[in-house]
């Protein structure tokens, strides 16, 4: 009967959601937030990360309902914009549209970057959709178990989600998880709430809070980010940019026809790996492109223009982007190394995510449930008629772009706190980030960990002090038991040589590309 | 024996280094008990199983071949730095555009080509366009020139 009810309830929420949605004032954040990410998306050598955090001060300054619009909308807008790069220029935005490169450019180069673009649109429109049902859906039981969680079921799950988003990293496991730990202890920086002792704050006053995520995401992923490409040679700045004029948008009956079982599938597949904790778009979207060639009668076309290679694996990034807001939402524990910057600006808000919010703050869940749904259709409203400026703004030479963006994340790291020392830790954390790029230690799971540290040992000392010290407290709570027996297997399966060479292969697909 | 994969192998140090560093610094933070964990038992803990897995990588590059670290690029490195540290001292006492322009003009030196015309356009660009945005339309207060 519960379920009944919960499904009963399911019509108010979403009007509800809807009429805090729909205000002139938010559907302007909304379409600012979707216009804004789009143009930093389809900038060459930016992803989500970044362009979530150098956009993140704009919203600082908006109440909390309108903030997340925006920032959904940026979210939304920054993998929209990766993917049509992808199709234009052959240039990934970010790694979870590497794929849509592969099929997607080959289409361009036939002259069908319109149905490509328009497919991609269509996909990820409909896989919006659905996830947006899903969240609505699964979100308040969810929430329901959430609030059953002691301390020790929080700790287990999050060790689950480091641990995964380390398996999924690409590059070494063991790096993978040295950098766990290594953002673990970045995350210690600041006052300890139990004992008012200041760590690791070398006396100075401005690190008495901890490190600001802006800060860091900011270093490692912007900074990082452009030096990276200024180290590249010339020819790796060098972008083919189609100069094909591009006519016809609309994708013929027959392109229509072979796409929507790719996808439903990459919609299913994506909302599934975006729920999971430490999953993501990138590993769906690969997986989509694995199936789509396996279920195709003719897989002949595929890398030289195949739809389906486009409408799947874009189908499925953009569901698993979306099913990653319902670990974040529900249980106040991001999956991904981008949920954690949106959990961060929640908290920036005065908001603590975690299952209370959806019975504190009915409007806002709603409210961002609602307004995904709309972030999903602005984005297919406004990109097609737009494409034509985002094929000017790639003809930008990087030479005027990088100082932009510079300029872009140097203010917008001062605005938080107005401090001079944020800036100096940024450029800390970019030469740190470069230095990871060179070593090639994937950052993302850092990230993650530097936002769950706290809580972590929040966490682990509440769990601890219960059990009296005794450690067997995780394995002998269920829930709790559970988590760590995923993670083992996780873990497990991976060392497996198989498993490990087809992750391999998978991942390194993908840092080739 | 001989380094096989220079990344991980420095890659290993990074982390023992991280890890020592971390160490040494919460000595002195009370450690407690696995009950009553004082502030200094999580960044021990994490500082030793830094070190731990710093160890491992460092162990595994002499076993498995790996390429080389590719070469630094030292002049954005350099110069971007510079462009950001003085932005970051400047905004409080030069104020925001003697600030901006700093930051302009270095972060341009960083590139390959540098066009003076091209750079000074680029400029006056950039202020306007972040005077608009953050001072006039999201007002940020900042003050254009230093007025102490």
């Amino acid at each position: 009967m519960e379920g009944f009810e919960g499904l009963a309830q399911l019509f108010p929420n979403l009007m509800l959601g809807f009429q805090t949605a729909v205000t002139v004032q938010n559907l302007g954040y909304c379409f600012a937030g979707v216009f804004l990410g789009t143009i930093v998306g389809v900038l060459p050598g930016i992803g989500p990360l970044a362009a979530i955090a150098m956009l993140l001060p704009a919203t600082f300054n908006l109440p909390p309902v309108g903030a997340l619009i925006m920032l959904a909308g940026i979210y939304y807008g920054t993998q929209y914009g990766g993917s049509t790069t992808a199709i234009l220029v052959n240039l990934p935005g970010e790694s979870a549209s590497v794929v849509t490169c592969i099929d997607g450019y080959q289409m361009a180069k036939n002259g069908r970057a319109g149905p490509a673009l328009a497919i991609a649109a269509v996909g990820s429109f409909f896989a919006g959709t659905v996830c947006t049902l899903i969240i609505a859906v699964a979100g308040p039981p969810l929430a329901e178990v959430a609030l059953k969680f002691g301390a020790p079921e929080y700790f287990s799950l999050m060790v689950m989600g480091l641990i995964a988003s380390a398996v999924l990293a690409h590059g070494s496991l063991l790096k993978a998880i040295a950098m766990i730990f290594l953002g673990l202890i970045f995350g210690i920086v600041g006052t300890d709430v139990n004992s008012g002792m200041s760590r690791f704050t070398f006396g100075a006053s401005g690190l008495a809070d901890g490190l600001s995520f802006v800060v860091v995401a900011m270093g490692l992923f912007g900074f990082a980010e452009i030096l990276s490409n200024l180290g590249k040679g010339k020819d790796a700045q060098h972008r083919e940019l189609l100069t094909k004029k591009i006519h016809g948008l609309m994708p013929t009956w027959h392109d229509i026809k072979i796409s929507i079982g790719s996808i439903m599938r990459g919609t299913a597949i994506g909302a599934f790996f975006g729920t999971l904790p430490g999953a993501g778009p990138t590993i769906s979207a690969f997986s989509s492109y694995a199936v789509e060639k396996k279920m195709a009668k003719d897989n002949s076309m595929f890398g030289k223009g195949a739809i389906q290679g486009v409408a799947g694996p874009e189908s499925a990034n953009n569901a698993a982007a979306q099913c990653a807001f319902i670990p974040t939402l529900t249980l106040g524990i991001p999956g991904s190394a981008t949920m954690a910057l949106m959990l961060g600006a929640l908290t920036i808000q005065g908001i603590a995510p975690g299952p209370q919010v959806m019975t504190q703050r009915p409007d806002l869940f709603w409210g961002l449930i609602a307004s995904m749904w709309i972030g999903n259709a602005m984005l297919v409203i406004l990109n097609l008629p737009l494409i034509g400026l985002w094929v000017k703004l790639l003809q930008v030479p990087y030479r005027y772009l990088f100082p932009a963006i510079m300029v872009f994340m140097a203010i917008g790291v001062y605005s938080v706190n107005n401090l001079d020392m944020d800036i100096y830790l940024t450029v800390f954390f970019g030469l740190m980030g470069y230095v990871f790029v060179k070593l090639k230690c994937e950052p993302a799971p850092l990230i993650l960990a530097f936002v769950l540290g706290p809580l972590m040992e929040e966490n682990l000392r509440r769990a601890l002090l219960i059990s009296r010290g005794d450690p067997t407290v995780f394995l002998t709570r269920p829930i709790s038991a559970g988590f760590l027996i995923a993670t083992a297997l996780l873990l497990f399966f991976m060392i497996l040589p198989a498993v490990r060479k087809k992750r391999e292969e998978v991942l390194e697909e993908d840092a080739a590309a | 024996m001989k380094i096989k994969s220079q990344e991980d192998f420095w890659s290993g140090m990074m982390f023992i280094g991280f890890g020592l560093l971390a160490m040494f610094i919460s000595r002195d933070y009370p450690f407690g008990s696995a009950m009553r964990m004082g502030p200094g038992y999580f960044p021990i803990v994490l500082g030793g199983m830094l070190i731990l897995f710093g160890v491992i990588v460092t162990l595994t590059a002499f076993k498995f071949e790996g390429p080389a670290i590719e070469p630094f690029a030292w002049r954005p490195m350099i110069f971007l730095s510079v462009a950001f540290a003085i932005f970051g001292w400047g905004m409080d006492r030069l104020g925001f555009v003697p600030s901006m322009i700093a930051l302009i003009v270095l972060c341009a030196a960083a590139g390959r080509e540098f066009k003076w015309v091209e750079v000074i356009i680029m400029t006056i660009v950039l202020i306007v366009g972040s005077w608009a945005l953050f001072i006039y339309g999201l007002d940020l207060p900042y003050p254009l020139y230093w007025e102490r």
